[in-house]
């Protein structure tokens, strides 16, 4: 067990640069979840801690260990790879103990390891099978076994659900957890998946081009995403983004200006903006209150997606730019009717141009002015 | 598919061998299927079962013309108060039937005959032009028997050459081009690619030209006359480099990568991960290395010079002086030296097809 710090890590494969200049702490016992789009350099972030790609320049420190010339098999870690790699011609139980034996470990002890990983991932009379003849659910087990039985000090998993599908990926992701909370070992997953993100982690580093773009706690990020990546990458569905303009500034609050759209008193803390400037207003599905009484935005139904317990509202602005919205339970809205919904104002995100937030201000952002149109 | 026939036994051989396009009754196109197989067949096959068939007849029926494809003998007949077995004779008698009579000797157009069912009746002069020698197919085992007479314990030495090249030929090329392929395929290194064209443009030059080159390398080391000098010239191959980096880049990296990081050296790598899995390219390669070592008569003509070192294939050649043609010995070592390949082939083919579908070459 571990921390791992990563100091202006680069790494670039000829002139092309995937990670610029990269610095991440990571503490022991966490389980951080690196997410991004692909080609985010996620991967490369992780081959890197692994020892599988060498750094350009920059350290990784693990335990206050400077590693990054050591080689892979000495670092400490264990990765489960996306495809498991498990050694084909093997059984099981010599893809569990090809690593103990390579270190010359006595038989007794890679026997009772062996024994100790297939018991507490449930894969103990799987043990004589060779991959071939195990289900995605079951490679998936003996991969981490194997990560299991060397007894690292970082376990790596590279996408290690991507080849599940959806039902089992629910149950492994909640196994992992769990064997997290009784490893307690520090843990970096890397995934392209935010729902995993938000569920698994304890900390999510989302990479954009090589570049951390935020670092912090799932609900942090889904709160308050520091900038229009961030916001659009985590949260599903997908926050909607409405760009205007500020026409307003007062002590009271902003009023944000879209194009066709009546305008929204936004209650925020002075001189944060200026009147006239340009901003996105963020909205999650989630965060509208409709109405009926023809208070707030008038937005026309394309498509009503049923999923029992839920509603999702596929919508069109006047001005032609899509929303969604997010219905508990069974909507009777259809498609073509004209709803009009109200953002909640103690949900809103406002970005500037560049796309990074405004902040509307701590203390009045309970919704104690969510008043609406003026 | 030539698994799954031999995996079924008797019943599905011959499901295998009578299968159809899908329907019931046979279709055209499964008439002209089969006739193309057929013809695929005869011409690859008559000529091994020529030679095999030839070597069982006697030098008598190898002299004949024209020749028949199946060994035959004249019958014989044990007469009462003559040593020998006599030839039998069919003879046409004036009345228009047919006798069978044993011929005692012949003069000239005229042959003394005597009827084995009753020799007490005498001789009979018969025209030879009326007599039709009564043949059966027969397979002798004289050609054989008179070569391991003639040859005896050479014949082993020949045989032990052979096989001291084949195996170790083979065993060594494996290991070798294995390594190389390993290298090719898994490293990334400056001149990888440059090193891989360079082992492909041997291909280029024929083995005839480098022959001289090949065989003055030899004698320098002193190898000329030993199996050694043999052996090792012929152990890199090109097409076994290529066929194994094509079928190694079919294996994951991350497997390389996985092992790597189970702290296995990379000879462990080599030698735990991607060999095993590499078998089916192996035996393809293996079948190669067999065949062109057992079948190989230049490169030991040049260097194994004395008759103890001779391998089959100059045993063989040997058989042929300026004189004469030991057609019949020649024969029966012909077979007797194609057999382990045969072997060879039976027990490594069902890797055959799955290997050469699987290394690139297609």
């Amino acid at each position: 067990m571990a921390d791992l710090v990563l100091e202006k890590l680069r790494k670039s494969f000829g002139a092309v640069e995937v990670i610029p200049s990269l610095d991440l702490q990571i503490e022991d016992g966490e389980f951080v979840v690196f997410v991004g789009p692909s080609g985010c350099g996620k991967s490369t972030l992780l081959r890197l801690i692994a020892g599988l790609e060498e750094a350009t320049s920059g350290d990784i420190r693990i335990a206050g260990q400077s590693v990054v010339s050591v080689p892979a098999a000495d670092r400490g870690v264990a990765m489960v790879f996306q495809s498991y790699a498990l050694y084909p011609h093997m059984t099981v139980r010599e893809n569990l103990s090809f690593g103990l034996e390579n270190i010359r470990m006595s038989r007794e002890e890679i026997a009772r390891r062996v024994e100790a990983a297939a018991k507490m991932l449930q894969i103990e009379e799987l043990l004589e099978r060779r991959p071939k003849q195990l289900s995605g659910g079951q490679r998936q087990r003996v991969a981490i076994g194997r990560a299991i039985t060397r007894d690292p000090k970082i376990f790596l998993f590279d996408e290690p659900l991507s080849n599940l599908d959806a039902e089992l990926r629910v149950l492994m992701r909640v196994e992992i957890t769990n064997l997290h909370e009784r490893l307690g070992n520090t843990m970096i997953y890397v995934t392209h998946d935010q729902i995993e993100a938000m569920t698994m982690a304890d900390k999510i580093v989302v990479l954009r081009k090589g570049v951390i773009e935020q670092v912090g706690a799932p609900l942090e990020l889904y709160n308050r995403p520091c900038n229009m990546f961030v916001a659009g990458f985590i949260g599903s569905p997908r926050m909607n983004f409405v760009s205007g303009a500020i026409a307003e500034a007062t002590e009271a609050g902003i009023t944000f200006q879209a194009p066709h759209l009546p305008p929204l008193g936004v209650p925020a803390m002075a001189g944060k903006v200026r009147a006239g400037e340009q901003v996105t207003l963020g909205i999650r599905p989630e965060h509208f209150v409709l109405s009926n009484d023809g208070n707030g935005w008038p937005l026309q139904i394309t498509i009503a997606e049923q999923h029992g317990a839920n509603s999702y509202l596929h919508c069109t602005t006047p001005g032609g730019a899509p929303i969604l919205i997010h219905e508990a339970g069974q909507s009777r809205i259809g498609r073509g009717d004209v709803l009009f919904a109200q953002p909640r104002m103690d949900q809103l995100h406002l970005f500037d141009a560049e796309g990074r937030r405004i902040e509307l201000g701590e203390s009045e952002a309970d919704g104690r002015l969510g008043a609406g149109l003026p | 598919m030539a698994e799954l026939a031999a995996r079924g036994g008797h019943g599905s051989v011959l499901r295998f061998l009578t299968r159809r396009r899908g329907r019931i009754r046979a279709d055209w196109s499964d008439w002209a299927t089969y006739i193309y197989l057929f013809l695929g067949v005869a011409i690859m096959f008559a000529p091994v079962l020529w030679v095999a068939l030839s070597s069982f007849k006697t030098p008598a029926n190898l002299a004949e013309f024209p020749p028949t494809f199946l060994p035959y003998a004249t019958e014989t007949v044990t007469v009462e108060g003559y040593d020998e077995p006599l030839p039998l004779f069919e003879v046409r008698t004036e009345d228009g039937g047919t006798r069978l009579l044993a011929q005692v000797r012949r003069v000239g157009l005229r042959a003394q005959m005597i009827d084995p069912a009753d020799p007490e009746a005498g001789r009979i002069v018969v025209q030879v032009a009326d007599a039709e020698p009564v043949r059966r197919v027969l397979f002798t085992f004289g050609n054989y028997a008179r070569l391991l007479s003639t040859s005896g314990s050479e014949l082993w030495l020949f045989v032990y050459n052979s096989l001291f090249i084949t195996v170790a030929a083979t065993i060594i090329t494996l290991i070798m081009n294995s390594m190389a392929a390993f290298a090719l395929s898994k490293y990334r290194f400056r001149g990888n690619t440059v090193a891989l064209v360079a082992i492909l443009m041997t291909l280029m030059i024929p083995p005839t030209v480098v022959l001289v080159p090949t065989y003055l390398i030899v004698a320098q080391f002193g190898l000329v006359g030993n199996l050694w000098g043999v052996i090792l010239p012929t152990v890199a191959t090109p097409t076994g480099v290529f066929l194994l980096r094509q079928y190694m880049l079919t294996i994951p990296d991350e497997l390389i990568e996985a092992a790597r990081m189970d702290h296995a050296s990379e000879w462990r790598i080599y030698w735990r991960v991607v060999l095993p899995l590499s078998a089916p390219a192996l035996a393809v390669v293996a079948i190669f290395s067999i065949l062109s070592r057992w079948n190989d008569f230049l490169l030991p003509l040049v260097v194994l010079n004395r008759r103890e070192v001779y391998t089959l294939q100059l045993a063989l050649a040997s058989f042929q002086d300026e004189n004469q043609i030991h057609y019949d010995q020649l024969l029966a070592m012909t077979t007797l030296t194609a057999l382990p390949l045969a072997f060879a082939f039976i027990f490594l083919q069902r890797y055959i097809a799955s290997g050469i579908a699987s290394t690139g070459i297609k």
